[in-house]
């Protein structure tokens, strides 16, 4: 790895300085391998469709894939996790704050420092659609958000119960191959993405990429139309099965790579064969420009640090400014710092209910009702009473 | 307009801190002063200690924040001559509990010494020890005050007595917002998003249908005199829930994060494996020094668990700090001013209950929440608190069994009465257990519009006679808008049980106003009671001395009784719920209704019935065609 990097950061003397040398051209293919993928930086959405404690494996699915990605190199920053239920914290979790991939207890993909941006409820289909093309709210936070630009390798990993040509959100909406698909094209039109790798593990999973037609797509999922996505191993302490087999078989394929591994896409296409999952696993590389065997596992799951190399001499010596005093108003106001009564009673009983935009005057309607009367009597006179009534 | 009042105002300040200028240095040179008798203060402090070394001789310490206070300033005069008297403080609080629960309170406070809501400063601030990200938010939205917590697990008053600092169960925000914000609505919804991003929580959700503006219940616990409550915004989100994606950016915003100092022992297993979590923030302005000439912002960062080793550690109650964190304490925070643990011994003057090792001579006393209580103190500033082994872990063990349970002169509990799915009745019983004081409570209630309240049927009774609140504040709920507001100051007599009840009617949502999981049900935020509880001690009213950090949160204003505030359960209503898979099951039973029905019936209408003669057999016919051809009559 350190060789690896070392290489990189020859890579890079090499192609910003350019000076002419002699180098070998092993670090030439090095260095062309190192920019064929023109990306400069990475994003990752990651989404758990299914609510209730029995689709756990959906979250360790999801969350497993988090750990990934984090573990090679994508900062929480560039994560966009969507967890449609708490299973860390459920009341049936025997062990809270921790949710599990392996039999055993043996690995946590939850961690001591996860950073989940939708949870919940706010894991709809609108939520995933804005997310995906850019249409927010402004006042949406940044880590809410997919601020990827037209130079950004995209993986967007799905994972819940599906169907032919939907996948559920929560039991109650679903998202449709074709609106996925509009979805991508959208995003390509905005310039939302260089590269983007779409995984799916779910049933009849290979039905919800059949429909995508924007360039530059590749996707993967874990089982053909008509067959089902199954469930790896049933923990007995925890109560439900941990993962879904395709995730768990990718999971330990992920755990072998490093930020400098040659691995490719199509050793990603290898994994979980149909002898260990049962299902088929699907991909479709029509779309992609390059060849699968050239892009590296890293170009998606990875992160790109930007390597700029300055010949300038920068002076750090120069002294901070400390920060200006402040100007001392407070003698102006020293009489009004107080602290409040926190329940002051009696302002309380005599605080004032809010007027209303407009009462009569007191006796006003008294006195309207004085002049009907006095009118009546006036015109009828007490004596023709009987004629009335 | 409001640039040409900012300039007037700007150019007011410039000749005014020009005035004041020379008046500065004196306060610098009086502060000087200060920390020099404090530091002699602090010799004497130490030299008692060295000299009571052995045990019975205990050493009782005042206000014992100000001893490093003077170290702290000094070591940061030598390295750092900043102007800013920025400061943190960190504590951690075990009080054991009679039911055999601990009680570990964390709490942290990080001052700021700038003020930027004040007009004609320019919003220029460093960012030393507090989280730029709130800072940011703090002057962008111009809030005078934000407390918000997370809380998961319900406060049982009744077996744990008073917590330092109460929260509702789920998460509750309250912002007080500067007076010259105009739009204020505006404000608390984009200050609710960024929250939901800083936090990672659904605090989106917070909109004009669960936000209120109490009238009374809430009021500034910072400085400040302006009371009007348009500028006060609260809401509760009692379904939210609190996980370690909530205690990661909480923990990211401690100055040495959870690298150093107290917040090492902050693992998410184990706090989350508790009876009751909670976790807050509160920022305010307080006062900058004693005089409280200006202001500072403070930062106060809490984390509250209740762990129950009674029942996981086989009914032993004996506890340590590793047993409780999967921790020792090896370091203080650097950056921290004073960094503490105390322990309630009150129970235990004699060490006839239970016995602490490793044992400290250092002893406090604090008037908490109406009473007086002791405190072992270990400061873990001083090497001498580590030992030799540089690792510094509690261990308590009990020698008797505990005294009787406490009862809280204040308590009140909530719950839901009837039967079926159209109406209902909300009860609420607050118990006033002192034996011959009464004392006022403001109840508030935040109903959301759903549940529709009949007002009319609003009764409070107290001791079975009618009980009539002496303020009342209600605001009707619009449907879809905005909630039901219910505010009563209510007298409670000594020793006595009060009961509010109010019925209700349950609204018929749209189809997709419902939860994806609708038959759960829908949570009502819990009741908010604060009250003036007598006192037993004298409540110390100098709000700006040094005290420790669990017993100077609320202002006290007068000694004889204390503020509290406690929390009811949330409620969890059903509504009714249709089958949402009605709409399937109609159209598969129209399709039969149709297909048998009515395909059978426009069949039967249309169709012409034609008398089909059957043809003879065979034999028969060739019999005719041969009478036929003798001229005999033919066979019928």
């Amino acid at each position: 790895m350190d060789y690896y990097n070392l290489m990189r950061i020859f890579a890079f003397i090499h192609l910003l300085v350019s000076i002419p040398h002699g180098y070998s051209n092993y670090v030439e293919t090095k260095a062309g391998q190192f920019f064929s993928s023109g990306h400069t930086n990475n994003w990752a959405v990651l989404v758990c469709t299914s609510r209730f404690w029995f689709n756990y494996r959906h979250v360790a699915n999801t969350l497993s894939v988090y750990r990934s990605v984090k573990r090679l190199g994508i900062p929480d920053s560039h994560i966009v996790l969507m967890l449609a239920d708490d299973m860390a914290c459920n009341y049936r979790n025997p062990k809270p704050a921790t949710v599990f991939s392996h039999k055993n207890m043996e690995l946590n993909v939850y961690g001591d420092d996860v950073e989940v941006d939708y949870r919940g409820y706010e894991v709809t289909v609108e939520n995933f659609l804005r997310v995906l093309t850019g249409r927010l709210p402004p006042s949406t936070p940044r880590s809410k958000r997919l601020l990827s630009d037209d130079r950004s390798n995209i993986l967007i990993y799905l994972t819940g119960h599906g169907g032919n040509g939907f996948l559920k959100f929560q039991d109650s909406e679903e998202i449709s191959n074709m609106e996925l698909a509009d979805a991508f094209e959208q995003m390509w039109q905005k310039r939302r993405y260089n590269e983007l790798l779409f995984i799916i593990d779910t049933c009849q999973g290979a039905s919800m990429y059949e429909r995508f037609y924007s360039p530059n797509l590749m996707a993967l999922a874990s089982s053909q139309v008509g067959e089902d996505s199954l469930s790896h191993q049933p923990d007995l302490a925890i109560g439900v099965h941990l993962m879904d087999k395709y995730t768990f078989y990718l999971l330990e394929f992920l755990e072998e790579v490093h930020p400098a591994s040659q691995a490719n896409m199509n050793d990603l296409f290898k994994v979980c064969p149909q002898s260990q999952c049962v299902s088929t696993p699907g991909h479709r590389t029509d779309l992609f420009q390059r060849d699968p065997g050239s892009v590296l596992i890293t170009d998606f799951f990875g992160s790109v640090r930007k390597v700029e190399i300055t010949k300038d001499t920068i002076n750090l010596t120069s002294p901070v400014e400390p920060p200006i005093q402040r100007s001392g108003s407070g003698d102006i106001q020293i009489e009004s710092l107080t602290y409040v009564d926190q329940l002051p009673v009696a302002e309380i009983i005599h605080q004032k209910p809010k007027q209303k935009d407009w009462h009569p005057p007191d006796g006003f309607i008294l006195g309207l009702w004085t002049l009907i009367l006095l009118v009546f009597f006036q015109t009828y006179g007490i004596k023709h009473l009987k004629h009335i009534f | 307009m409001a640039a040409h009042r900012c300039g007037l105002s700007l150019v007011c300040i410039l000749f005014f801190s020009s005035l004041a200028h020379p008046s500065r240095c004196d306060t610098l040179e009086k502060a000087n002063d200060n920390t020099a008798t404090k530091r002699s203060i602090s010799e004497v402090n130490t030299d008692g200690s060295v000299a009571g070394e052995d045990m019975n001789e205990r050493q009782w310490q005042s206000t014992d924040v100000e001893v490093n206070r003077s170290d702290g300033t000094k070591n940061s005069e030598t390295f750092t001559p900043a102007p800013a008297k920025d400061q943190f403080q960190e504590e951690l609080v075990i009080r054991p509990l009679h039911s055999g629960d601990i009680y570990a309170s964390f709490q942290f406070r990080t001052l700021w010494d700038t003020d930027f809501l004040q007009e004609g400063q320019k919003k220029v601030s460093h960012y030393r020890l507090f989280p730029k990200s709130l800072g940011q938010v703090l002057s962008k939205f111009s809030v005078q005050e934000l407390h918000i917590s997370f809380t998961q697990g319900f406060w049982r008053t009744m077996q744990w007595g008073q917590p330092f600092i109460p929260s509702p169960p789920g998460a509750e925000l309250w912002v007080w917002f500067h007076h010259t914000v105009s739009d204020v609505d505006g404000n608390w919804k984009e200050l609710t998003n960024v929250l939901s991003g800083i936090f990672c929580a659904s605090l989106n959700f917070i909109d004009m249908t669960n936000t209120v503006q109490p009238s009374a219940s809430f009021k500034p616990l910072g400085l400040g005199n302006a009371t009007d409550h348009r500028f006060l915004r609260y809401a509760t989100l009692p379904r939210e829930i609190v996980c370690t994606e909530n205690l990661t950016p909480w923990k990211k915003l401690l100055p040495c994060g959870s690298k150093a100092g107290l917040a090492v022992l902050m693992k998410s297993e184990k706090l989350f494996h508790s009876s009751f979590h909670s976790q807050a923030v509160h920022i305010r302005p307080i006062c900058q020094d004693e005089q409280c000439t200006s202001k500072a912002w403070e930062l106060r960062q809490t984390l509250n668990v209740v762990f129950d080793h009674y029942t996981s550690g086989q009914g032993k109650k004996e506890w340590s700090l590793f047993k409780m964190f999967s921790r020792t304490l090896t370091e203080a925070c650097p950056l921290a001013s004073s960094s503490k643990v105390y322990v309630d011994i009150t129970d235990n003057p004699e060490g006839e209950l239970f016995e602490l090792s490793p044992a400290t001579p250092l002893l406090s006393q604090a008037v908490v929440l109406g009473d007086r209580r002791t405190y072992s103190v270990y400061d873990l500033t001083r090497a001498e608190t580590f030992g030799q082994l540089r690792s510094f872990n509690l261990l308590l063990r009990w020698k008797g069994d505990s005294g009787d349970m406490l009862r809280p002169l204040l308590h009140a509990e909530r719950y839901v009465a009837g039967f079926g799915l159209q109406t209902g009745e909300i009860h609420t019983v607050i118990y006033n257990n002192h034996p011959y004081r009464a004392f006022p409570v403001l109840l508030m209630d935040s109903v959301p519009w759903y549940l529709q309240l009949y007002i009319h049927t609003l009764t409070v009774t107290s001791k079975s006679r009618d009980n009539k609140p002496s303020y009342i504040h209600y605001q009707p709920a619009k449907d879809r808008h905005r909630p039901h507001l219910l505010e009563m100051l209510i007298q409670l007599p000594p020793h006595s049980m009060t009961e509010v009840t109010v019925q209700f009617e349950r609204a018929l949502l749209k189809w997709t106003e419902y939860t994806p999981d609708p038959n759960h049900g829908f949570y009502v935020g819990s009741s908010v009671i604060s009250a003036l509880v007598p006192s037993m001690v004298a409540m110390s009213t100098n709000f700006t001395q040094d005290q420790p950090l669990f017993s100077s949160f609320v202002p006290v204003k007068e000694e004889s009784s204390y503020f509290v505030r406690v929390y009811t359960e949330p409620l969890l209503v059903n509504l009714p719920t249709p089958d949402f898979s009605m709409p399937y099951n109609v159209i598969c039973l129209t399709c039969t209704v149709v297909a048998v029905g009515y395909g059978s019936f426009y069949n039967l209408l249309t169709r012409t019935f034609q008398v089909d003669e059957p043809s003879p057999p065979l034999a028969k016919r060739l019999a005719n065609f041969i009478r036929r051809i003798r001229g005999v009559p033919l066979l019928a």
